[in-house]
């Protein structure tokens, strides 16, 4: 059950069950010099971060199909969660059954490796299908905006995390522009899934680096407007701690050398920024705070997938140019 | 026999459905009655609006929940009767009664002296989806008979998106589900119902319906 995952992919998810504890420990230290705080999102947003990472691990560890099922089933909530909080027409009911329809078709793209299907069919063959379907329909009042939000939606809640998910299948090249380090030992054999776990290690770190960052350094908001609590020094900060996270985990875990490890660190802090507040600027648009309830102390899935739709696809597109 | 297909009925079809596939965002469950006699006024946009009320209380408590619905609907053909009442567990209401004088309420009245727990939809049918008519008076009788019964009401929205009336086809939407504080009878039926709908109301406006341009 665990062979197919190299012994570093181990020791990655015990280091951040270690680190879980220690925030488990610290929660519960406060309680005890201070028990009139009011923990209790904090509480609830660390047990959740638990369900998530032993979900995570526990489907990894089963197969590389469950893994790729569990990202569909993400792409399925997020994409539930944008669409039950934008405005849509009652007149589009047939046509958000066919957005559904394109999770498991991508989801498919990614487990039969079909790499071309997989990099047109949403960009491509629903961008063009949907608008069909929803002009069949007749009503042309709002159009625009109802198959531009449900295609954006797609984008990023299937396309780009379904990205993610192919992480798993590709391989390293034979005629790669870079070598894949260690490629006759378990480092490329295990090489996708490690490569997944550097990338939603690396995006939650980063959320995390960001947020604890933008709270102590630097007083020049980014953009005020769309995240008050985001400044230049917060920014700075984040991407720093994850390079540096980058260049400590990179060359260890996964088959990317030293220099191809601090290029998707700063990849990944860069594009989890813009994907984080990019999903802000959607919930500000719409006036909520959190896109659903699903995951206690977090909010919505988007909530929690907000930057990995940003960073699964720059990240994969990094690998497959240096190693496909 | 019935009870074991609706038993699984409810745990291996509706359940996933309404939790997976739906998804439900509860406000305030426990103000659910815990058991009956106890009565469920909620709005009506969807057949799916009795199924997630009925999930919301479990599969412990699927016995006691019965769903009162029109009988010139649900009993219209002997199949249709069987599985409305045999595995839904509807308990049928006549809307029209011609002629004979038969108390209406009757299997109503006989549920509630059962101990059971009844999902009412004052409304009366789904509507237009998501626009919330006029209750009807309906309950007021049933209040006045059982002074000592809580009518809890519950606010849903989302399901009219999901399948509303004349669509055959779900589409997954998040529902919302709020539940009141319980309301019991006033006295008076002008007062219970002016209760009922401001109860309905406030958990209304608890729901900001996301809009392109301020309304």
């Amino acid at each position: 059950m665990f062979e197919h995952l190299s012994p570093e992919i181990h020791l990655t998810f015990a280091g951040i069950a270690g680190l879980l504890l220690l925030a488990n420990a610290i929660l519960f230290l406060r309680k005890r010099s201070a028990p009139d705080r009011d923990d209790t999102e904090l509480v609830l947003r660390v047990r959740t971060w638990w369900i998530i990472v032993v979900s995570f691990a526990a489907v990894l560890a089963v197969s590389t199909t469950t893994a790729i099922v569990f990202f569909g089933f993400v792409s399925f909530l997020a994409l539930k969660e944008f669409l039950s909080l934008i405005p849509t027409r009652r007149a589009d009911h047939r046509v958000l059954f066919w957005a559904y329809l394109a999770i498991p078709l991508q989801y498919i793209w990614v487990g039969t490796v079909w790499f071309g299907m997989f990099i047109i069919f949403i960009p491509v063959y629903m961008f063009i299908w949907l608008p069909t379907r929803m002009v069949l329909i007749g009503e042309t009042k709002g159009f625009l905006r109802a198959i531009g939000t449900v295609q954006w939606g797609l984008m990023t809640t299937v396309f780009s995390l379904s990205h993610a998910a192919m992480l798993l299948m590709i391989r390293p090249g034979e005629s790669a522009r870079v070598m894949a380090v260690g490629a006759d030992d378990g480092a490329v054999a295990s090489g996708g899934a490690a490569l997944l776990v550097l990338l939603v290690l690396l995006t939650q770190f980063n959320d995390v680096a960001q947020f604890c960052w933008g709270k102590t350094i630097g007083k020049k908001k980014v953009v005020p407007k769309v995240s008050p609590g985001k400044t230049v020094g917060g920014l700075i900060g984040g991407v720093a701690s994850t390079v540096a996270l980058a260049a400590c985990v990179g060359p260890w875990l996964t088959y990317l050398d030293l220099p191809r490890s601090l290029l998707a660190g700063l990849i990944i802090g860069v594009a989890g920024f813009a994907g984080d507040i990019s999903i802000s600027a959607l919930k500000r648009d719409l006036g909520v705070k959190d896109s659903g309830s699903t995951l206690p102390g977090h909010g919505g899935v988007l909530d929690r997938v907000d930057s990995l739709t940003y960073t699964a696809p720059l990240f994969f597109h990094f690998i497959y140019y240096c190693y496909g | 026999m019935a009870d074991i297909l609706r038993f699984l009925y409810f745990l291996l079809i509706v359940r996933p459905v309404i939790l997976i596939v739906i998804g439900l965002n509860v406000r305030r469950s426990n103000l659910l009655p815990d058991k009956g006699p106890a009565v469920i006024v909620a709005n009506h946009n969807s057949h799916l609006d009795t199924m997630v009320l009925m999930t919301l209380f479990g599969m412990r408590r699927l016995k006691d929940v019965h769903p009162v619905a029109a009988a010139d609907h649900f009993l219209r053909n002997r199949l249709m009767a069987w599985f409305s009442t045999k595995i839904i567990g509807i308990i049928p209401l006549e809307r029209e009664v011609k002629g004979v004088r038969r108390d209406p309420l009757a299997g109503i009245c006989e549920a509630l002296d059962d101990g059971k727990i009844l999902i009412l939809f004052p409304e009366g049918s789904r509507g237009t989806p998501e626009v919330r008519d006029e209750f009807k008076t309906g309950i007021a009788h049933v209040a006045r008979r059982y002074p000592e019964v809580p009518f809890t009401p519950v606010f849903m929205h989302g399901l009219g998106r999901s399948l509303p009336k004349g669509e055959g086809i779900l589409v997954p939407f998040f529902c919302d589900v709020f539940i009141g504080q319980a309301v019991y009878w006033t006295g008076k039926k002008a007062s219970f119902m002016d209760r009922i709908c401001d109860a309905m109301n406030e958990l209304e406006a608890e729901k900001e319906i996301p809009r392109w341009e301020p309304s």
